[in-house]
């Protein structure tokens, strides 16, 4: 078991043990010029100590805050075991963020230094650093673009490298020094929650925290030093932190870091990851380039795929999850699995995967049964930031689509009258950063955390979250209204990429759609409907006519649903401009803030509610080179056919 | 928008000496005059457009410079050799590199062998040598392509280096052309209207990539580009030509206020 317990309580000491043990493994690649670059568990633990040097010598004191943007890159995953050897705190940022965004956590957290990486991140430094009088250094990691900047306080990241092991060489105690002061209730991390409303909460977790939450993931699915992980997705998501920093370090695997965005894919195909994590919208995106890729391929091929996948989907989740198959539909899926299954997860570069997590959002049932029953373990789980993405997760053989699981060893867990959940697990946070109001409002005295999400436990004891608990509404006839019940249910077709649903008082159920561009652009082409661009493919009637059988389809699904039939979508529009967190419209995790776009969308609001057929809208958008310019457009307002609400028994 | 304003603290970049001129050049086809008496220079590490209304002799300038086409007239001094003709092969060897109006690309070829294709010059062993891969002409061909490397990496086309170039759109074609270009470490680098046919966004990333490349490898810059807001916000000096005639040198603002250019552009009232 590679899992280290005792002494070992914060991430740091956990560099040590592997550099010690398991020291000439690698520990991080990263794609640079073509080539996969690796540095062993030694040469890590060497780069994090003339890191841990270098900022110490430039001041960084126990109990700071540092911040750490960019896409996941080996320096920066050093600069948060540097600051953590230190006792410092390392703030992840999401690469995307705008400028502006940054400013309220940079003056909250009295960040100053940072440590970034690439032109593009310290432009927005540099730009906010009279709002931020406090941020005193910024070091980057790609010097491209930078080499004339003169502002004082401005370095690259080799120079701060170099300071430290010019410090480490003339100290070589300091660093083991600073590790071995600090103890596993320390904070090791703060990370902002992308609020849906109000300003971000930084939520203080400590090592012991993290630790125990990854040790018991470890524990679970048997995790060993061997695993490679792809490190992909934005650093300051607990997510990746947990799966690509906490785990990592509590294991000893190894992580890849990609060359680039675009390369993702390629990347992931080159490595093979044995364990992959990946939220809902990242498997979708593949499956929907699969799709359409099949759709381009020689008709026999087709025919292949469909016939192979539809046995899949009648016996490989049954195959997964180890229970009986008759003999001839497992030499056929044998069959399938050389013609089909195999190459597929192949592109795909899953062929090794042992474990791969979802979580983050809900998961269509048709996504998440398509990649079991390929013959990967794919499992949902449940957590937040503040609980360390330690509640549920679902066992192997024990997988259900539409549940979260049961909760896993140490997590207790209560559901309220009113819906919510709480629990206490020993990953919950410590509190929210200089925010005591919300932290006692979240978390009780007897250390009860409340979720804010809605759900129940089904028969078998699974976890089953339907919406946020404050979201969950009524209709004005009183019948149940979980609008992002309705929405996912939305989301889960290939055609539509994100829906609002509203309905809260109302006398019924309406929505607001996006369409994916992507899909949606295929099938016209396939139908030779032309378009120019976003807003005159959403305006199509045909377009509109393929939403409407979509949301019809939601409708008849609710329809079987006793509780929710009477929150049938009644009328719908397919929004003119995509969503954008630019645009606030969405949060950085892109989900959808329901009241933000009621009120700068109410004239839709409106006329979804009013019965006309037409409405004008007009709306500014950010582009993203920051300039701001308006969109005007003329929407029609669509009626989709409800259905009656039927007996349990039919 | 000027691309320059918007990096803070950029203090002003070090123009050396002249590092190409050309003096009095004048070339006809046939009774065509293409250039007349056409003279100005190139300092080094310096970004200088070439503007004019159509036919005004911007392309044949830059043909003159790497020696396509032989000037009845005038000299070229590059590095401080004086020819009154340039010949193509000893252009491309002494580091002048260009880009073409047409792309001038290996359509079935991946990204990574088109650039890797313009540093042929470059590589010393022969065929002979290559084709056995071994010892010597492995170290090069490695070399050789760790640089491209740096390229495709510089360029951002990482996410296409093993991609046919014919199945690319338009933009990226452009920027696997650049990256052509740069392959062979040109200490001067001709751009025939690099932006042409491209949309605002594949705009700017272009002006992006030609101030960086000016930046980071020191390259001297010579491009010849219709887009008026591109060529003023990225250009240190403007020559301005019109029916084969120097009718303007200066900068960017000189030469937008020059009485000349704006008759040139706008016409003139008889």
């Amino acid at each position: 078991m590679a899992v280290v317990g005792g002494t070992h309580d914060t991430f740091p000491k956990l560099l040590l043990r592997h550099a010690e043990a398991i020291g000439g493994h690698p520990a991080i690649r990263e794609k640079d010029l073509g080539i996969w670059q690796a540095w062993t568990w030694r040469e890590m633990r060497d780069e994090v100590e003339w890191l841990a040097c270098g900022l110490a010598q430039a001041g960084l004191e126990r109990g700071a805050h540092v911040a750490v943007i960019g896409s996941n890159r080996p320096r920066l995953y050093w600069t948060i075991c540097a600051a953590q050897a230190l006792g410092a705190i390392p703030v992840p940022f999401y690469e995307d963020a705008v400028a502006q965004e940054m400013v309220y956590v940079f003056q909250e957290a009295e960040i100053a230094f940072a440590v970034v990486e690439d032109q593009e991140q310290a432009d927005k430094l540099l730009e906010i650093a009279p709002q931020c009088p406090r941020l005193k250094h910024i070091w980057y990691d790609d010097a491209r673009g930078l080499r004339n900047y003169t502002q004082a306080g401005l370095e690259p990241y080799e120079k701060l490298r170099e300071a430290g092991r010019a410090k480490a060489a003339a100290e070589p105690s300091f660093f083991g020094g600073e590790i071995a002061k600090s103890r596993g209730s320390d904070t090791a991390i703060m990370m902002y929650t992308s609020g849906t409303t109000g300003n971000p909460k930084g939520v203080v977790l400590s090592h012991d925290n993290l630790i125990l939450s990854s040790r018991a993931y470890a524990e679970l699915e048997g995790l060993r030093d061997d695993e490679e992980v792809l490190a992909y997705l934005p650093m300051a998501w607990i997510g990746q932190n947990l799966f690509s920093y906490a785990q990592w370090m509590v294991v000893g695997f190894r992580i890849n870091c990609p060359e680039s965005g675009d390369t993702t894919m390629t990347d992931m195909r080159e490595i093979g990851p044995t364990y992959y994590f990946a939220p809902p919208r990242v498997l979708e995106a593949l499956l929907t380039q699969v799709t359409i890729r099949m759709e381009d391929a020689s008709w026999v091929k087709r025919r292949m795929f469909r016939f192979f996948m539809d046995h899949a989907r009648r016996v490989g989740a049954r195959l997964l999850d180890g229970r009986p198959v008759g003999a001839a539909d497992r030499l056929l899926y044998a069959i399938g699995n050389l013609l089909v299954y195999a190459p597929l997860k192949n592109a795909l570069g899953m062929s090794r995967v042992r474990v791969a997590y979802t979580a983050g959002e809900a998961i269509g049932p048709d996504l998440f049964v398509f990649y079991r029953s390929l013959g990967i373990n794919l499992k949902q789980l449940y957590g937040s930031t503040e609980t360390s993405v330690m509640v549920c997760v679902q066992p192997n053989g024990e997988v259900k689509p539409d549940t979260v699981g049961p909760p896993m060893k140490g997590v207790e867990i209560r559901v309220l009258d009113s819906g919510e959940i709480v629990l206490r697990c020993p990953g919950l946070f410590r509190s929210y950063y200089r925010n005591d109001a919300a932290t006692s409002e979240a978390k009780d005295a007897e250390g009860w955390f409340r979720t804010g999400d809605a759900g129940f436990f089904d028969e078998s004891g699974h976890l089953k979250i339907i919406d946020r608990a404050k979201d969950v509404g009524k209709l004005s006839d009183g019948t149940l209204f979980a609008p992002k019940y309705l929405e996912n249910k939305l989301k889960f077709f290939p055609y539509i990429k994100e829906a609002v649903a509203f309905g809260q008082g109302k006398a019924e159920a309406t929505a607001m759609v996006n369409i994916d561009v992507e899909a949606v652009g295929d099938w016209a082409e396939r139908r030779g409907i032309p378009y120019s661009g976003y807003t005159d493919l959403a305006s199509k009637p045909q377009v509109r006519e393929l939403v409407r059988e979509c949301v019809e389809k939601v409708n008849a699904d609710l329809s079987r649903d006793p509780r929710l039939a009477g929150s049938q979508i009644h009328r719908f529009v397919v929004l003119h401009k995509e969503l954008d967190a630019d645009d606030g419209e969405l949060t950085r995790t892109r989900k959808v803030r329901r009241g933000f776009i009621g009120e700068k969308y109410a004239t839709i609001v409106d006329a979804l509610y009013s019965g006309t057929a037409q409405c004008v809208v007009e709306a500014q958008v950010r582009f993203e080179d920051g300039r701001v310019g308006s969109i005007r457009a003329e929407l029609a307002v669509d009626r989709a056919k409800t259905f009656a609400a039927q007996a349990l028994a039919a | 928008m000027n691309l320059r304003e918007l990096e803070p603290g950029t203090v002003e970049r070090k123009l050396g000496a002249a590092i190409l001129a050309v003096e009095g050049i004048s070339l006809s086809f046939g009774g065509v005059k293409a250039l007349s008496e056409v003279s100005f220079d190139v300092r080094e590490h310096e970004i200088r457009a070439i503007i004019g209304p159509n036919g005004a002799g911007k392309s044949s300038m830059l043909n003159v410079i790497n020696g396509v086409y032989r000037p009845q007239q005038g000299r070229v001094t590059f590095m401080g050799e004086t020819h009154s003709q340039m010949e193509p092969h000893r252009a491309a060897a002494r580091g002048i590199a260009r880009t073409f109006q047409g792309l001038a690309l290996f359509k079935g070829m991946s990204v990574l062998d088109n650039i890797l294709a313009g540093r042929n010059l470059m590589m010393k062993r022969n065929l002979l040598w290559q084709a056995l891969r071994v010892g010597p002409a492995l170290r090069e061909e490695i070399e050789h392509r760790r640089r491209v490397e740096e390229i495709i990496d510089f360029l951002e086309i990482q996410h296409v280096r093993k991609t046919p170039v014919g199945r690319l759109p338009y933009g990226l074609q452009k920027r696997v052309d650049l990256g052509r270009a740069l392959a062979a470490e040109p200490r001067v680098l001709l751009l025939d209207e690099p932006m042409a046919g491209m949309n605002v966004e594949e705009k700017q990333d272009m002006s992006r990539f030609i101030l960086d490349v000016n930046d980071e490898f020191g390259t001297t810059i010579v491009l010849i580009e219709h887009d008026m807001g591109v060529v003023m916000d990225l250009s240190d000096r403007v020559v301005v030509l019109d029916y084969g005639r120097k009718i303007a040198d200066g900068t960017p603002d000189e030469v937008r206020s020059s009485q000349a250019v704006i008759d040139a552009y706008l016409g003139v009232k008889h």
